[in-house]
């Protein structure tokens, strides 16, 4: 049972994650490397800046920020730089590498000891992983409200237009550049901001942590496609984190079958490219047909 | 003399600068907008006619010379800031629209054309109703399909919707490139008579390219052609309506000589 309850909290957490991803590579269309280097970015800051004496809480907002900074950079590379987005957010990601190093002064620094958003009377108050599946649930639920909030604004809409199609958000005088430095940054800060709560609830940040996050932050937003097909923008926001939560799941029964923990990534990646054949395996072998008829009862 | 809108002085775009295949795509033309001005702009493949747009829309920097609004210098305008007083539709139906938003949603982004964007709330629902009239007018059944993604529509309903969000907000000027030429003849026709209706009804002031001679003949109040990166022929009034098929024809056959 309390295998299920963590699989959920770190479902809901990565969430963020995922969500963050979609900003990126479903709204406005681009494949954003940076993410691998700013997931362990968000973590390496918020650890850092509760070892400088700052509150748990202030430490994820600086994560966040600093999150920006980096998708910004990114921004800046491709708006103004002209550098294709894969390879700006390539570079980005391995200097992350470097920046990371500096941050902690060392590959991984552990938590013990110190406080952290975790550690306080209610949370602990809560039966075993009821502490991270509250603590995901309360921040997954604010970037998901907000998120959809602002794309409902005047400005979300040109940031929408701008991914569907940028040559007539140009036409109609929306700052496609800006679009996408903001698009960016925002969605690095939530993907470091996911690195932050990742960090708090295993109790240390690792440089390391970054590689394969793509890959599972696309698994989830895949997964939630696959699953609930057409669906409007703030539902299919919704369904990432569901996706994140179902990914989870996926893992827990892999483990189940005797993979460890070093096996995750290549995991990761198979589960990432059979739900993304999902469509070409649909049409071979009429899959949602089958499994419509198999659940509907026979006339 | 009533003022110009919009002028070009002595423009020049070149391109391939210092290599041997340096040329001039727009070659020292100069051409005034007068108000209600609805110019058809006629000319053969290369001759200029997209590079003239492109001028006017700020997509290209001119080498030399002056681009004026109301006798304000605009020259190095950026296409985004030029949205304010221009709008433009587009040849291809995948241009003009973002295809995975509805059609409400595209009407809405077009109405704050050239305007700053904040974090209001869009306000969707309550421009509904207007949407509903004005996408009546364009008699193809685009105001029965207003939460419908564009990516959906056929390309005459795509093509026309482009045209309502072009002038929904009245643009200064409004550029229109060839926006019938991917459709079949009938809606061709169609959407052509409508804009036809729309531009004279709101006297806008309208650059039009076209490859038919006939509609740059039956539309608007001037006429030009272009050829080689220059206006070679420049008519407008009486002398434009009284113009035959025939004598526009054997023009074109003296500058293919």
């Amino acid at each position: 049972m309390s295998i299920i309850v963590s699989a959920i909290g770190q479902g809901l957490t990565w969430g963020i994650v995922g969500i963050g991803l979609f900003l990126t590579f479903r709204i406005l269309d681009f494949p954003d490397m940076t993410v691998e280097g700013t997931f362990p970015m968000g973590a390496a800051a918020c650890v850092a800046a509760i070892y400088h004496g700052f509150s748990p809480l202030t430490a994820t907002i600086i994560a966040f920020a600093v999150g920006m900074l980096a998708g910004f950079v990114t921004g800046i590379l491709y708006t103004k730089g002209h550098i294709p987005v894969l390879l700006a957010g390539i570079l980005v990601m391995t200097a992350a590498y470097s920046v990371n190093f500096r941050i902690m002064n060392r590959a991984n620094l552990s938590l013990y000891g110190k406080p952290s958003m975790l550690k306080n009377s209610f949370l602990e108050s809560l039966p075993p992983y009821f502490d991270s599946v509250t603590l995901g649930l309360i921040f997954v639920t604010v970037v998901t409200v907000l998120i959809i909030y602002f794309l409902q604004t005047n400005l979300g809409q040109a940031f929408i237009a701008t991914g569907d199609n940028p040559t007539m958000a140009r036409s109609l005088g929306i700052s496609t550049d800006g679009m996408q430095i903001m698009g960016l940054s925002v969605s690095n800060g939530l993907i470091a901001l996911g690195g932050a709560l990742v960090a708090q609830n295993n109790g240390f940040a690792d440089v390391n942590s970054g590689i394969g996050v793509i890959v599972v932050a696309l698994a989830s937003i895949i997964i939630g496609e696959v699953i609930f097909g057409d669906l409007t923008m703030n539902e299919r926001l919704i369904a990432v984190t569901i996706g994140s939560i179902l990914y989870r799941f996926v893992i827990l029964i892999v483990l189940k079958l005797g993979f460890n923990a070093n096996d995750l990534n290549l995991i990761s990646a198979i589960v990432l490219a059979l739900f993304m054949m999902f469509p070409v395996f649909e049409k071979r072998f009429r899959l949602r047909h089958t499994f419509t008829r198999g659940l509907s009862s026979h006339d | 003399m009533t003022e110009p809108i919009f002028e070009l002085r002595d423009v020049v775009v070149t391109v391939n600068q210092g290599t041997p295949e340096e040329i001039n795509i727009m070659d020292h033309v100069n051409f005034a907008i007068y108000p209600g001005d609805f110019i058809t702009i006629l000319g053969s493949n290369g001759a200029g006619k997209s590079t003239l747009f492109n001028v006017v829309g700020g997509n290209i920097h001119v080498t030399s010379g002056q681009i004026l609004l109301h006798g304000k210098d605009i020259t190095n305008m950026s296409v985004e800031r030029r949205t304010h007083f221009l709008s433009r539709v587009f040849q291809d139906p995948k241009m003009g629209t973002a295809p995975r938003m509805t059609v409400a949603e595209n009407l809405l982004l077009s109405m704050k054309r050239g305007q700053r964007r904040g974090f209001g709330p869009r306000h969707l629902k309550q421009n509904m109703g207007k949407f509903k009239e004005i996408t009546a007018v364009m008699n193809n059944g685009l105001e029965e399909r207003l939460n419908t993604a564009t990516g959906k529509l056929s390309g005459g309903q795509r093509q026309a919707l482009s045209f309502l969000m072009a002038t929904i907000k009245r643009p200064e000027i409004l550029l229109l490139d060839e926006h019938t030429a991917a459709l079949d003849p009938q809606t061709s026709q169609e959407l052509m008579n409508a804009t036809n209706d729309q531009i004279t009804r709101n006297h806008l002031t309208c650059l039009m390219i076209t490859h038919h001679l006939d509609d740059a003949l039956k539309y608007g109040n001037r006429l030009i052609v272009l050829d080689n990166g220059k206006i070679t022929y420049d008519i407008a009034g009486d002398e434009k309506d009284n113009l035959t098929k025939e004598e526009l024809l054997s023009f074109f056959n003296e500058i293919e000589e």
